[in-house]
């Protein structure tokens, strides 16, 4: 007897978009990943944009997948309740050469099937974004690029995951795979789970866990991209500014987020390490001076915080989406654009689970979500009836953020355990202050609604517990 | 309808709210967000408060709970656990658990104080684990909720937060390794150098930073370089504590979201502009306290915020308002003044200003127009302490400016 039908490895975006996918069919799913928290890979660093999909080789799963998911997003914003504005994206051109590459994107945007772009003259860049450094002179604008919250992606697939059945395990490393006749058991540390299939989508260790079910056929290099994050300032940039690619990537962006802060980065350096995600003061330097070259008067003194991510980069520079022996499917070298490509991923490789289990489609699906409440966006008489009901959301915790006490207990009751996993899912602690004010109350509340001492508390998981 | 509202109820606050009473207003509404008054007086459990206004040394508890208890004996209404989202000239919005709720004022008196300066606004490379914490959030860990935050901890930053919390950790077993100051000098009161360091042998590494933070999980260490001239890292001369706390006590900003979200001027100091009746740009809205510029005392936080409180409420019951046309000009060697303006109302002004770098025999000058009026001298000036001078309206022509040189020309 198998305990399960298919066990997916990975709970970054790729592996909650996948079991996203497989919730819709009438089969038992396991999830495991091996933090405590989902969303603690290269799906909680990253630029968060969903690119349009002008930039990958066109005939690459990287362009249709891009593309396809571009789109997908656009709709399930709505169904799933996500942190997204499509707020276009501009290629900054400074050069003569610059403008003769802008041509020869706006080619390979429609090659790769995105409907369309403009080319916009140093005036109408001006005109529509005026932080944009004189120098200027032309871009092309991409209207369908958009801004997400990656963690709400994520958590928005999860959630929705669960709500239609799948089991979702954290704290669960998977450590080996054994092959049976019928399927596979997955260990983890002293727990193992039979399962008919498996999914890897392990991130930067796809490489490792294909290696534990079919002779190594990839390996996976870890690629840092660093960061900094500026304090809220409305209007400063409102699309994506891209600068014209050289070789390596898309280059050093400044982008507004979804929750109005600016993002400037990232750079790309080979670290050999793969969980090497330490900002370092050349990088950071480099990636500010960069992003200074397209908005001058970026104002590093309202940094707020830095942060870096690692890209999963696979030898040969496409998504690695396939079944190398049967019953097992790999997700793997999923770097840019993998979030904005997540549901596609999700869908393809979701698709080719259920065929291989002959899966039969559930007729009680629910397609959707509804994020946790941000009280502070609430209509003044909505706020007075959702206190009235629940007093904790009139009770600011995160002064910066202003998030109520009912964000929070809520994020607690959808699965955080950490600072972080609140963070990330309200935004306690994300603010200017980055949780000088707010620390000690989440501690408290943290504890009361575990149910743990106070010291028992990480910022991520064990080994990082805030008081000693 | 609300004649007075006085935002936050620390030090500032409370003062404002009795003097404005005293002064004849009596509808007064103080808002503040935390459990109870005092601001936070209520975490500084050391004794160094009120030296001028009691002649004595008082906790900082102590000193708040003077004058909670006056701010309870006039009846003045006090609401806690509320948060003010919102303020305009003569409205503010305001929540609590029992609902959001707006109402209009006369006038306001911003006193929300100040928040400390995070890890990002130094932008220290490294990873981002657990055991960073700024000094003020320390100090709200340890002496209001009785937590440890750390076992071997190195301190970023000499200003006095930074100090008293290496003993205050000291004493609660933890061992302090360093304490590192960028600059040449430390940011805080000399009391507070000999009293938190000194006595406890806690090496000050001045002219220092911390360029990388260590450890994944829990920090691990730091690597510390000395700097040279323009404060940039000396990187070759770097050497690593090993540590699984950094505190950072990087300085306090005036919080003024509020203030910004209404509109109002902000300065240099990172709060309002103000005249010498401490009124802001807005007509109607006076600020005092941290909010305004941080502060190393309390004693002239309450004595500016009473300041406040008594034009607020003359405002309130004359409708007057003073037009202040003299600018207030930092010069050579000062880093700010305030106030901002000054009105030819009253017969002096108070100035407070802090200086830019330390200076010994010290002369300061107030200059009119190009013509010296007054001219003080002092032993040892240092930018952790805030100077004040008072100036005589009549003597002003159209502008003030503040100079400060060492004194070698004798
Ligand atoms: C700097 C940078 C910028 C980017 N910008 C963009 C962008 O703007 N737009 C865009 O579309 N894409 C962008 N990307 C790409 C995108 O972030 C990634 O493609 C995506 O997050 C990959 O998700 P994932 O789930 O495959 O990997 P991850 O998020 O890394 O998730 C893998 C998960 O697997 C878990 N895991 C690993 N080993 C095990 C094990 N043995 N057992 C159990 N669990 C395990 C990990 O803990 C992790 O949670 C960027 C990436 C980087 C690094
Ligand atoms: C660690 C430390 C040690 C010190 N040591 C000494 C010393 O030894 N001797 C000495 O004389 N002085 C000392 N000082 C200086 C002095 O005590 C402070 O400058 C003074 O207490 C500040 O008072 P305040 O009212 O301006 O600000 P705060 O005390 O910060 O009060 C502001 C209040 O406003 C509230 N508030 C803010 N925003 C809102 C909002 N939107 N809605 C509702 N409420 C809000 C806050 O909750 C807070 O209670 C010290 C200061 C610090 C930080």
């Amino acid at each position: 007897m198998m305990d399960y039908d298919v066990i997916v490895i990975g709970g970054g975006v790729t592996g909650t978009a996948i079991a996203w996918y497989l919730a819709r069919y009438d089969i038992k799913v396991l999830l495991l990943e091996k933090e405590c928290e989902l969303c603690e890979g290269a799906s909680k660093a990253n630029s968060g944009i969903a690119h349009s999909g002008y930039d990958p080789e066109p005939g690459t799963l990287k362009a249709s997948l891009n593309v396809r998911g571009s789109r997908m997003l656009h709709s399930l914003a709505s169904l799933l309740d996500l942190d997204y504005m499509q707020n276009g994206a501009m290629v900054l051109a400074f050069s003569d050469s610059d403008l003769k590459k802008l041509e020869k994107l706006k080619e390979r945007g429609s090659a790769n099937g995105v409907s369309y772009s403009e080319m916009l003259s140093k005036d109408e860049v001006l005109r529509r974004e005026r932080n944009v450094s004189k120098d200027v002179k032309a871009a092309l604008f991409f209207p369908t690029s958009a801004i997400i919250c990656p963690f709400s992606l994520v958590y928005a697939f999860a959630e929705n995951a669960a709500v239609n059945g799948v089991e979702v395990r954290t704290s669960a490393p998977v450590t080996g795979i054994e092959k049976r006749r019928d399927g596979f058991v997955i260990h983890s540390d002293d727990l193992s789970f039979a399962s008919r299939s498996v999914v890897n989508a392990a991130g930067i260790y796809a490489d490792r866990i294909s290696a534990m079910v079919v002779p190594e056929y990839f390996s996976l290099t870890p690629r840092r991209g660093e960061y900094v994050l500026l304090d809220k300032t409305e209007g400063f940039v409102t699309s994506t500014l891209f600068r014209t690619p050289a070789e390596l990537g898309k280059g050093v962006l400044v982008t507004p987020t979804v929750h109005g802060n600016i993002l400037v980065g990232p750079d790309c350096i080979e670290t050999g390490e793969k969980d090497n995600t330490a900002t370092v003061s050349k990088g950071l330097a480099a990636v500010m001076e960069s992003g200074r070259k397209s908005v001058p008067e970026l104002n590093y003194r309202t940094i707020i915080t830095s942060f870096s991510g690692v890209r999963a980069h696979p030898d040969g520079n496409d998504f690695i989406i396939d079944m190398p022996c049967p019953g097992f499917f790999n997700a793997a070298g999923i770097e840019s654009p993998g979030l904005t490509a997540s549901p596609a991923i999700g869908e393809m490789a979701g698709s080719m689970v259920a065929e291989y289990l002959k899966a039969k489609k559930k007729n009680n699906y629910i397609e959707t979500r509804k994020k946790i409440v941000r009280a502070s966006s609430l209509s003044p008489e909505k706020l007075n009836d959702l206190i009235a009901t629940n007093p904790g959301y009139g009770r600011i915790v995160c002064r910066c953020e202003s998030v109520s006490e009912g964000e929070i207990v809520e994020a607690v009751r959808r699965g955080a355990v950490t600072l972080d996993g609140v963070k990330r899912r309200v935004r306690a602690g994300m603010g200017r202050c980055q949780g000088g004010f707010c620390t000690p109350l989440l501690l408290d509340i943290l504890s009361r609604e575990l149910n743990v001492k106070k010291e028992m508390l990480g910022k991520k998981g064990p080994g990082s517990e805030v008081l000693v | 309808m609300r004649a007075l509202v006085v935002i936050g109820a620390g030090a500032s606050g409370m003062a404002a709210a009795i003097s404005a009473h005293d002064s004849g207003v009596k509808d007064i509404l103080i808002i503040e967000r935390g459990p109870e008054m005092g601001g936070i007086l209520t975490q500084c459990i050391h004794s160094g408060f009120g030296l001028h206004t009691f002649h004595e040394e008082l906790t900082g508890p102590e000193y708040a709970d003077r004058f909670q208890k006056e701010v309870l004996k006039r009846g003045i209404d006090v609401l806690l656990n509320t948060t003010v989202l919102e303020i305009d000239s003569h409205f503010i919005r305001y929540i609590n658990s029992t609902g959001i709720y707006e109402e209009e004022c006369q006038a306001i008196v911003l006193a929300m104080g100040s928040r400390e300066r995070a890890r990002g606004a130094l932008n220290i490379p490294g990873e981002r684990p657990a055991g960073i914490f700024s000094a003020g959030t320390a100090q709200h860990l340890m002496n209001l909720d009785g937590c440890r935050i750390g076992k071997k901890v190195v301190i970023l930053g000499s200003g006095d937060i930074g100090l008293i919390m290496a003993r205050r950790l000291t004493l609660e077993g933890s061992h302090v390794l360093a304490v590192v100051e960028i600059m040449p000098y430390s940011g805080g009161l000399k009391r507070n150098i000999v009293q938190c360091l000194e006595d406890f042998s806690i090496p000050l590494y001045l002219s220092h930073t911390i360029t990388e933070i260590k450890g994944k999980k829990r920090v691990e260490g730091v690597a510390v370089s000395p700097v040279d001239e323009n404060l940039q890292p000396l990187p070759d001369r770097s050497f690593d504590i090993p540590c699984d706390t950094l505190l950072l006590s990087v300085g306090l900003l005036p919080e003024n979201e509020l203030t910004k979200k209404a509109g109002a001027e902000l300065s240099s100091t990172g709060g309002p502009v103000v005249d010498d009746s401490y009124e802001t740009s807005l007509p109607g809205v006076f600020a005092a306290g941290n909010v305004l510029h941080i502060h190393d005392l309390v004693d002239y936080v309450s004595q500016e915020a009473e300041e406040a409180g008594r034009n607020a409420a003359r405002y309130i019951l004359s409708g007057e308002c003073d037009e202040a046309c003299i600018p207030v000009v930092p010069g050579h060697g000062v880093r700010y003044a305030v106030p901002q303006f000054i009105s030819r109302t009253g017969k002096d002004a108070l100035i407070k200003f802090r200086i830019a770098k330390p200076m010994r025999n010290a002369v300061i000058s107030l200059i009119s127009d190009g013509r010296i009026i007054k001219r003080m001298r002092k032993k040892v000036v240092s930018p952790g302490e805030m100077e004040r001078v008072s100036v005589q309206k009549s003597l002003i022509d159209s502008e003030l400016k503040l100079e400060v040189a060492e004194n070698d020309e004798t």
